[in-house]
């Protein structure tokens, strides 16, 4: 009976091995074919030249610039929103029917599909506030879109920081605002980064809202206002791998692109990743 | 002194401002999406929208019916799941009660890369890897099948479904967990009988926005699933090529014209969807808040 337990405990654990092996197996095959298949591409002419001949040539500047314009733009509304509505959550507010809608509200808003909040961004954004298609209403998508994350990392932040800092602070007569300005926020201020930055991802690739909100097929030259359509690099992915003009030529400049996007993601990660464990190891000394 | 005192409040009132933001986005997005689904039916009778078989929205006279792109859902996030549950399940485990910290330290960043790539780069990886696989060993007229869309779904919710279960595992008090191994069970007996039960909730919860977060899935759906609006059927319906509700919102919306019948059935579509995840979500909610362990 012993023995058949211990046999079983080997099986079991075998197989929570295997498993464990098979996802990271995943992650590395993924990034091998993306990675071995596009490095070849990226030069500095790809990264720094337009898309030519129907974009069976040249490079992807527009779409590299029209997702750094989407983060700047999105980061502008969602962090400052987010970070404020966080305080006002672990700070302010007060258990009780406002703060569970609130709260309902932020993880039904994380839990709805992008196509969703594109098809929301259509209507309220391009039709009824008429921006139409383009840079500010997909921005303002992604923003909402994102809004929960940071919400949520910096809520977590705040939660990080003692109690007793705060009421140190009290007690020493500083008002609730001043000491979250002063002792709060500079101990929380690393965790919601790290939110932020992970976010930024997000923006960088999300598609479907944009497709829906601004993103343009083909577009030679930079938006020159924040009312005119942008290309973007997931979409841009998306159009030369499945409706370019010539799909298998072009294969190339999509595992390029892919690389790209890729690149641009996994940064924003190890950046998020270590400021955190930065930040971590500070707080054990 | 009542100056610091407005200045106070005046600070309040606008981080309530802020918090209230996600209701009052919730609440428009809901009325700007059932808005114009609602409008559909002024045209289209609504019974018709849920229950007839045809999806043609181009065709003299159009048939809006979501029955085929619901069931195509349905049917790639089923395919997911039996796909991703076990295995994030299993991998929840084995971070966080046999890994030593080295291995858990490199393998959570794994999961967070996995959950940090683009749909559209996945997309793109099961286009040009996985669909050709697909077709070649199953004999496939085409690799663009709901099962090629379920293995991709399956790997982008894993992440989900890892971290959400390995908090609520490693949750689980220490106490129960020696009381059981005290007793002389061997650690996958109180794995299996202690650890996992106990964390039941969590792990559901885990599942749910797994779930919630396959059906919700556009891109990578869209591009190797095939789209093509027929009702599939199981499980051989997943060896064919199916439409999502999220694909036809993403494929068709850039074709219709704006205020057509077409794009009034998109945005009904995509009402539907919402009411789906919400439903998805309140689940999850509940069972998460229901049985978490109060010590």
């Amino acid at each position: 009976m012993f023995s058949n337990a211990k046999l079983n405990e080997k099986i079991a654990f075998t197989l929570l091995k295997i498993a464990t092996g098979m996802v990271v197996a995943f992650v590395m095959v993924i990034l091998y074919y993306i990675i071995s298949n596009g490095y070849s591409v990226i030069n500095l002419e790809f990264i720094t030249s337009m898309p030519r001949n129907r974009m069976t040539e040249g490079g992807i500047f527009p779409a590299i610039m029209g997702t750094a314009y989407l983060i700047v733009g999105s980061m502008a509304v969602a962090l400052p929103l987010g970070i404020l509505s966080a305080i006002y959550l672990n700070e302010y507010a007060q258990s009780g029917r406002t703060t569970w809608a609130i709260e309902m509200a932020i993880s039904n808003l994380a839990g709805t599909p992008s196509v969703v909040f594109g098809l929301f961004g259509l209507a309220l954004f391009v039709k009824y506030l008429g921006f139409g298609p383009s840079l500010i209403s997909a921005s303002l998508t992604l923003a909402l879109l994102i809004l929960p994350v940071i919400i949520r990392a910096s809520q977590e932040a705040l939660l990080t920081v003692p109690k007793e800092y705060r009421e140190a602070s009290l007690a020493l007569g500083v008002t609730k605002w001043e000491t979250i300005r002063r002792v709060v926020l500079p101990a929380a201020i690393p965790g919601m980064i790290t939110g932020a930055i992970l976010s930024i991802g997000r923006v960088a690739g999300e598609t479907a809202p944009i497709l829906l909100t601004g993103a343009a097929y083909f577009l030679p030259r930079m938006p020159d206002s924040i009312y005119s359509q942008f290309m973007a690099l997931p979409y841009h992915l998306y159009v030369l791998a499945t409706s370019g003009t010539n799909i298998a030529q072009t294969r190339p400049l999509q595992y390029g692109t892919a690389l790209v996007l890729l690149i641009i993601v996994l940064c924003v990660n190890i950046v998020a990743v270590s400021i955190r464990s930065h930040y971590r190891n500070k707080i054990k000394r | 002194m009542s100056n610091r005192y407005l200045k106070e409040k005046g600070i309040e009132s606008l981080l309530f401002a802020s918090g209230a933001v996600a209701v009052i986005a919730l609440f428009l997005l809901c009325i700007f999406l059932f808005r114009d689904g609602i409008l559909l039916f002024s045209e289209y009778p609504i019974n018709s929208f849920l229950t007839a078989t045809k999806w043609y929205p181009t065709a003299e006279p159009a048939h809006f019916g979501i029955l085929p792109l619901f069931l195509g859902s349905v049917i790639v996030t089923i395919g997911a799941v039996i796909f991703s549950v076990p295995l994030g399940i299993a991998v929840a485990i084995y971070i966080s009660e046999l890994a030593s910290p080295k291995i858990s330290n490199v393998l959570k960043p794994v999961t967070e890369i996995l959950a940090g790539i683009p749909s559209v780069v996945y997309g793109f990886f099961g286009l040009v890897i996985l669909v050709p696989i697909i077709q070649n060993t199953l004999e496939l007229p085409t690799g663009q099948t709901a099962l090629t869309g379920s293995i991709m779904l399956g790997i982008m919710a894993l992440p989900t479904i890892i971290s959400i279960s390995e908090d609520a595992i490693s949750s689980v008090p220490r106490t129960l967990k020696e009381g059981s191994l005290a007793l002389g069970s061997t650690k996958w007996q109180t794995i299996y009988k202690v650890t996992v039960p106990a964390s039941l909730s969590g792990i559901s919860a885990a599942v749910m926005l797994g779930i919630g977060r396959a059906i919700g899935e556009t891109m990578t759906v869209m591009m190797v699933t095939g789209n093509s609006a027929v009702i599939p059927g199981f499980p051989s319906g997943l060896f064919a090529p199916v439409r999502t509700m999220t694909a036809t919102i993403a494929l068709e919306m850039g074709e219709v014209p704006q205020g057509s019948d077409h794009f009034h059935a998109l945005f009904a579509i995509g009402s539907v969807l919402f009411i789906t995840t919400f439903i998805i979500n309140i689940i999850a909610n509940y069972v998460k808040k229901r049985y978490r362990f109060n010590l």
